[in-house]
């Protein structure tokens, strides 16, 4: 049986609909899970989709962190299910402390969309198994809020523990290290600001995000067969 | 009728109803209307109008809501077509896109709050052009926004121009709905008077199409989204209505504010009542707030409606009764229920979060009654029909320029001395703009649909909508979402102010162009017509001549015209702005199997020029040029256009695009061959080295009806092109590092990069 992806939308959500696609596209089965569900009941993998989760007042994620969903995300995360954030869900993944750091308003103080190259950093994550290292990707950014951010001790951290997931190849937004996207260090939980969705389709954001996606999806099939 | 005696709103009031210190004036002058406005009104209620009654009025019959001086000249424009399911007068132009699919269209400007407040006015502007779409079931998928400022050097324009880019990102993509598009010109007429036009698509199931009318005498009106303040008090009738002069500022509190998640939930849950049934009518609230929702809604299904004021939830204590009914705070819509629905619909409200009062009932009279409380005393007692159905109509008074026939006399090619060496090269670095500073700030790619992006001669997409046609799970499978669709929005005030007839025609040939860039097959067009002060004689003339350009080209090249906003009073200091119409074409692309040719060049290939020469070779082919304008003459007369030999370029064009034939496109037109052929040497990184061009004028001619095509293929493509009936002629061959036409043109391809790309950033 195809590995089933559940896709959080919080009020404000708004990339929902492209993951739930992408992962179709790719043989995988999406299920919509809303932020008020406390169980997530069964599911293989998890995406928190980009968009403006609650509009993102007072700050990107920072209601979002306090949703009924987000301690069943918590819980399965820790049980070592697959976690993906992306761009607005990587925002919720700092906040709600699954992810070390936080990503502040872009160094040009515009928001951007527009095309990123990232480096592949680590390829043992939730993300990027069917990549190898030093693989360069072109995907696409799309935030106000991508510049990453963290203390000298998490930084330390980072480095020490092999969290980085995906560096920029040319810094479009001031982001620490140039990361791109940052992972646990088990792994299994991954955020990361560009949007690997959009690249799936040689039509319109070009076919760099399926590895991703794919990745996901192996992910999430690997637990099934546990 | 005459209006110029009207006066302009008190300055420091809010809605022009208090009076400053010295003047005493009517009541119904201060909001806007004239006395014989105000002689119609007490006729129709067989008394005189109350303060309530007289402000609902005042915004219904505005310039902005009533379209008094435009709507006779509209009828003339052509509506009907097999695909057209809605045309002019609903909240938006739908027409029948095949596979059970519809597509949703509306343009409008927010002109003159975006000049007062630019982040909020641009902001608005989207919220209110969204509410538009999905008040008619569909779900809103692309925003365009064509702009046009002051120049860059002067601060104020600046200023301007960066808050509406900013205002439109955020929030466009805060509310996740793409900005695929758009325009953007710097020009001194805008100086005073900015234009910001928003235009949005929408997608919808056939069957799900609903419109605004109430329906059942017992059933509810619930007014859902923000609560309603002070904010936009009077907007239709203050702002819109009326040009500006010196202290504009103190409008600035007529200016709404917008809350983009706000209108994030209230797009899910009226998307989510509209599928499941759960309304009968459905309206937004834009300009004149909740009586123009109230009235229109009543008015258009035949009945009365009842509404109480205690019931809408308030910003602040105190407002009064005239203040709510004509509020225009952002965010609202008004549904009409059942009371069996009501629960259900309330639990939806409630699961997106969404405040959800019942404000009015449908009732079996035909008037429409403000109530203070449910049994209380009644404010206003209006006929529903009469705020809009019986709103004035004016033939105001038109006159051409005097001076028309001895401009039309003053040919640029004649008037203007050959450019000398170095001043072309100029010229053309003066004219190329990269505008990825400005649309990198919008999401252009949410939903997965944006096969073309910003910067190119149209925005192609994926037809497909989520809830509509995008997952299995959807009512329609993915029917049709193989094929595409393609959009493009022009306007040239420049063309317009040579030429408001023949310039507008030119709009439309080119905006169908485009889309035939695109791959598409024009199927319906709107307008947002920019004009200056409907009291000046030749602005009614511009409006008119404009008006019967679009008509003239749009029925030769069979585009109806589905739907239209009129932007009248953009003028400042007294000075009218140069016309400006605005159109977008809408067009439908068979199949989506490649992207089609970008504007751009192939190392290489060659370079094919497709169309007719004479008129860029004859006498007038520099009229409305740029290359005419930089040196200060904007004078002369416009060629006309040839339709069948643009209908036949049209169907060329598209099948190239759609076969695969053509590494590289453009259309001709600002900036004629020159720059169409910079443009695509810079977005590729390509040079060219064209001949066969024969003087300056058919380098710099904007007559229409050609394009610059880039091909592997040059002898299959003009065998295609002599089949279609239509002329081409192989011009050179792309590559190298410059950008070369013999004998007139010759710049350094990264002088050319560069300055194209330090327009916008320097």
């Amino acid at each position: 049986m195809a590995a089933t992806v559940g896709v959080v939308v919080f009020p404000g959500s708004n990339c929902e609909h492209d993951a739930v696609e992408a992962i179709e596209a790719l043989g995988g089965t999406a299920r919509i899970v809303w932020h008020g569900s406390a169980d997530l009941g069964g599911l293989d993998a998890v995406i928190l989709p980009g968009g403006f989760a609650h509009g993102d007042y007072l700050r990107p994620g920072a209601i979002a962190r306090f949703s009924p969903v987000m301690e069943a995300v918590g819980e399965f995360a820790r049980s070592g299910g697959p976690v993906v954030g992306i761009c607005n869900g990587f925002q919720v993944l700092t906040e709600a402390r699954l992810l070390p750091g936080a990503l502040q308003k872009n160094a040009g103080l515009r928001f951007l969309c527009r095309e990123a190259t990232v480096r592949v950093e680590r390829t043992d994550t939730a993300l990027t198994s069917g990549t190898n290292v030093g693989d360069q990707l072109v995907l696409s950014i799309n935030h106000f809020d991508g510049n990453y951010l963290a203390d000298p001790e998490t930084r330390r951290r980072l480095a020490e523990e092999g969290m980085v997931a995906l560096r920029y190849v040319g810094n479009p937004n001031g982001s620490m290290d140039d990361i791109a996207g940052i992972c646990n260090p088990e792994g299994n939980v991954v955020g990361l600001m560009p949007h690997p969705e959009r690249a799936c389709d040689p039509l319109t954001g070009g076919t760099d995000g399926a590895v991703l996606i794919g990745s996901l999806l192996a992910s999430a099939g690997v637990r099934t067969s546990y | 009728m005459d209006r110029s005696h009207a006066p302009e709103p008190a300055p420091g009031s809010v809605a022009g109803v208090e009076e400053t210190a010295g003047v005493a004036e009517p009541l119904h002058r201060a909001l806007g209307l004239t006395d014989e406005e105000n002689e119609a009104i007490t006729a129709l209620l067989g008394r005189e109008g109350n303060e309530l009654e007289t402000a609902m009025f005042a915004v219904m019959w505005s310039e902005h809501c009533s379209y008094k001086s435009s709507r006779v000249h509209l009828r003339r424009l052509p509506s009907e077509g097999p695909r057209v399911l809605v045309g002019p007068g609903e909240n938006a132009g739908v027409i029948d896109a095949g596979d059970g699919l519809a597509l949703a269209i509306r343009i409008e400007s927010h002109n003159h709050p975006s000049a007062i407040e630019p982040y909020q006015g641009a902001a608005t502007g989207v919220g209110g052009i969204l509410r538009d779409i999905f008040t008619m079931g569909a779900r809103p998928i692309a925003l365009m926004d064509p702009l046009r400022f002051g120049p860059l050097e002067d601060p104020r324009s600046r200023w301007i121009f960066e808050g509406v880019v900013r205002g439109i990102s955020g929030y466009g993509n805060s509310v996740g709905v793409p900005t695929v598009g758009g325009e953007l010109v710097f020009d001194p007429t805008y100086t005073g008077n900015p234009l910001v036009n928003v235009l949005c698509l929408g997608i919808l199931p056939i069957d799900r199409l609903v419109l605004s009318a109430a329906s059942g005498v017992g059933n509810l009106a619930v007014l859902l989204g923000s609560r309603t303040g002070r904010d936009g008090i009077g907007g239709a009738s203050v702002l819109a209505s009326a040009g500006f002069e010196e202290g504009s500022a103190a409008k600035r509190p007529s200016v709404q504010v917008g809350d983009p998640f706000e209108e994030k939930r209230l797009i899910e849950a009226c998307l989510e009542l509209l599928q499941s049934g759960l309304v009968v009518g459905i309206q937004d609230l834009g300009a004149a707030g909740l009586t123009g929702a109230t009235s229109e809604t009543a008015g258009k299904g035949n009945v009365g409606m009842d509404v109480d004021i205690r019931s809408v939830h308030l910003r602040e204590e105190g407002m009064e009764p005239f203040e709510i009914m004509t509020s225009e705070s952002q965010e609202r819509m008004l549904a009409i229920v059942t009371p069996a629905d009501l629960d259900q619909v309330m639990e939806v409200c409630s699961r997106w979060e969404v405040r959800a009062s019942v404000i009015g009932k449908v009732t079996g009279t035909s008037s429409l009654r403000v109530l203070d409380g449910w049994d209380g005393p009644v404010l206003a007692d209006v006929p529903a029909l009469a705020l809009g159905e019986d709103r004035p109509l004016y033939h105001r008074p038109l006159a051409a320029p005097a001076d028309l026939d001895a401009r039309r006399e003053l040919n640029a090619l004649g008037a203007l001395r050959a450019p000398g060496p170095g001043e072309s090269e100029d010229d053309l670095k003066s004219m190329l703009m990269d505008t990825g500073p400005v649309w990198s700030q919008y999401d252009h790619q949410l939903f997965l649909n944006t096969v073309v992006g910003p910067g190119s001669d149209a925005v192609v997409l994926r037809l497909k909508g989520p809830g509509v046609n995008s997952v299995d799970s959807d009512p329609l499978g993915r029917a049709g979402s193989d094929r595409g669709l393609a959009l493009s929005t022009d306007g040239n005030g420049r063309w317009c102010s040579v030429d408001p007839r023949v310039g507008t025609a030119w709009l439309v040939a080119e905006s169908a162009l485009n889309v035939a860039c695109g791959g598409g097959e024009p199927v319906a067009l709107v307008n947002c017509l920019n004009f200056g002060n409907p009291e000046h004689p030749e602005v009614m003339w511009q409006l008119s001549e404009s008006i019967d350009g679009m008509a003239e080209a749009c029925t030769a090249l069979s585009i109806p015209v589905i739907g239209g906003n009129v932007s009248l009073y953009n003028e400042s200091a007294g000075v009218d702005i140069d016309p400006t119409p605005v159109v977008a074409v809408l067009g439908l692309v068979p199949r989506l199997e490649r992207r089609p040719p970008a504007v751009g060049l192939v190392e290489d290939q060659s370079i094919i020029l497709l169309g007719a020469r004479d008129e860029s070779q004859g006498p007038g082919a520099l009229d409305g040029s740029a290359w005419a304008a930089r040196r200060g003459h904007r004078a002369g007369a416009l060629v006309p256009v040839d339709y069948e030999a643009h209908a036949a370029l049209l169907g060329l064009v598209a099948a190239l695009a759609v076969d695969g034939l053509l590494g590289g496109l453009h259309d001709i037109s600002d900036g004629g061959i020159a720059l169409a052929l910079a443009e695509m040497a810079v977005a590729s990184g390509v040079g060219a080295a064209i001949g066969g061009v024969r003087d300056h004028a058919e380098l710099w001619s904007e007559a229409p009806s050609r394009v610059l095509a880039c091909t592997a293929d040059p002898l299959g493509v003009l065998d295609r092109a002599r089949a279609a009936g239509v002329p081409g002629l192989v011009l050179g061959s792309a590559g190298g590092t410059r950008i070369g036409v013999e004998g007139l043109l010759d710049l350094e391809l990264d002088e050319a990069v560069g300055a194209w790309r330090s327009r916008l950033s320097g």
